[in-house]
């Protein structure tokens, strides 16, 4: 009996360092990546984010409503010219991916900023910033500054576009943020 | 026949409960307490900040767990690919306790998390706008293993069901090779910039039932010496 005990901690040793070992401790939820690949090298890949209900906060000076209710913005001279907002980040299905953060910042010495980052959760993230002044078409274009594992690699720009929601029906949203990215791997890591 | 099954039942749990409490005083799986930054010739900036959830401009997550959002109106990330993940948003202020800007900050559990290496990863970034000087991009993985060890552990354990004390610890992990963040610089005096920062928090109570009660965060970020961080643009 003596010696079953002593197997049994062994074996309890073994199956709890097996179970440890083999059951992941967390398993991010994946959505298939929707690329589309350039004809010159590259992937495009498109996100959106519908306004307002993907909004999670907008951070900004004066602002007559709160978002969220409850928020209390710094009054501090400081965040005058700033205007900070988080997002629920979708792909080109619709589908809820990861969240985003847009700094806007206008005035001062050094000109004005705008810059995003998107986290996606089970893939990486990126930092883009972008050009203050829009282009004919009244696109916003910008480039990966730095990205995060899957995007720790790659090099390449972002557009960014207003687009009117035109559908007439109730559930109608006032429009959606498009952000389309065009990277590519680095040349010396390829 | 049937007290050798009951005593390899028996001895199975008393190994099971064994291997936890090695892995639990496991003394090869204490933090360094020592900022990797301590040591550098650089100019290190430093930002403070309250990891309290009430104390932030906003905190979301999934709604359901210990901790609640705040304000509580704020959306929840209930969707099953961010489910395992926060947002907060918090005023940064500098070394003497002034506003120095904002600090947005995600973080997602992260696969890498092994508990037999002592590994309770979590993967996070910083978006940081600080006026009047510019703003900058923090990559890190952070590991709260010791943390759970000192602080929430033993809130569970307590009869109190909190925890009361001092652990100042740092939770940077990676992905620099001496645990440290990776910081990219994005506009204003940073613009260019590829440095390193080491996040470490400063907990003085944990509720079970609220989660962090008093904890303060900081982040250490090195500057580089113009002349470095010139050269670094111009590769």
């Amino acid at each position: 009996m003596f010696k079953s005990f002593i197997a049994g901690i062994l074996l309890g040793v073994a199956v709890g360092v097996a179970a440890l070992y083999y059951v992941p401790a967390v398993d991010q939820v994946r959505e298939q990546s929707m690329i589309e690949v350039k004809p010159n090298g590259g992937n495009i890949e498109s996100f959106h984010i519908n306004v307002p209900t993907d909004r999670i906060m907008v951070g900004a000076p004066n602002q007559q409503v709160a978002l969220p209710l409850g928020l209390e913005w710094p009054s501090n001279n400081l965040f005058a010219g700033i205007r900070a907002e988080l997002f629920k980040l979708r792909n080109a299905k619709d589908i809820v991916v990861g969240i985003a953060s847009r700094v806007a910042a206008s005035g001062g010495e050094r000109g004005d900023i705008i810059e995003w980052v998107l986290h996606l959760p089970a893939r990486g993230s990126v930092y883009l910033t972008m050009q203050p002044e829009a282009v004919i078409g009244g696109y916003r274009v910008g480039e990966l500054r730095a990205g995060t594992r899957e995007f720790s690699s790659l090099q390449g720009q972002v557009t960014e576009r207003w687009i009117v929601d035109t559908a007439a029906s109730d559930d109608a949203t006032a429009g959606r943020i498009e952000l389309k990215t065009e990277f590519v791997g680095r040349l010396e890591d390829q | 026949m049937m007290k050798y099954v009951i005593s390899l039942i028996i001895g199975m749990l008393v190994g099971i409960a064994a291997l936890f409490l090695m892995l639990y005083f496991n003394p090869l799986t204490s933090q360094n307490k020592l900022s990797p930054l301590s040591v550098t010739d650089n100019d290190v900036i430093t930002l403070h900040y309250s990891a309290v959830a009430q104390d932030s401009l906003i905190y979301t997550n999934d709604g359901e767990s210990q901790v609640d959002p705040h304000p509580v109106k704020v959306l929840q990330l209930w969707e099953p690919t961010i489910r395992l993940t926060r947002a907060m948003a918090t005023v940064l202020l500098d070394s003497r306790g002034q506003v120095a800007g904002i600090g947005i900050k995600f973080s997602s559990d992260s696969e890498s998390s092994n508990i037999l290496d002592g590994a309770a990863i979590v993967d996070s970034v910083w978006h940081i706008f600080l006026p009047g000087r510019g703003s900058l991009f923090i990559e890190q993985s952070e590991n709260y293993w010791s943390y759970l060890r000192k602080v929430v552990i033993p809130a569970y354990r307590s009869s109190g069901d909190n925890w009361r004390g001092t652990w100042h610890g740092n939770i940077t992990s990676g992905p620099g090779a001496l645990g440290t963040a990776r910081v990219v610089g994005g506009s204003g005096e940073f613009s260019g910039i590829d440095t390193e920062a080491v996040e470490a928090l400063l907990a003085k109570a944990y509720s079970v039932e609220l989660g962090p009660v008093a904890i303060d965060g900081e982040l250490l970020i090195e500057i580089p010496r113009k002349r470095e961080f010139d050269n670094a643009a111009t590769e």
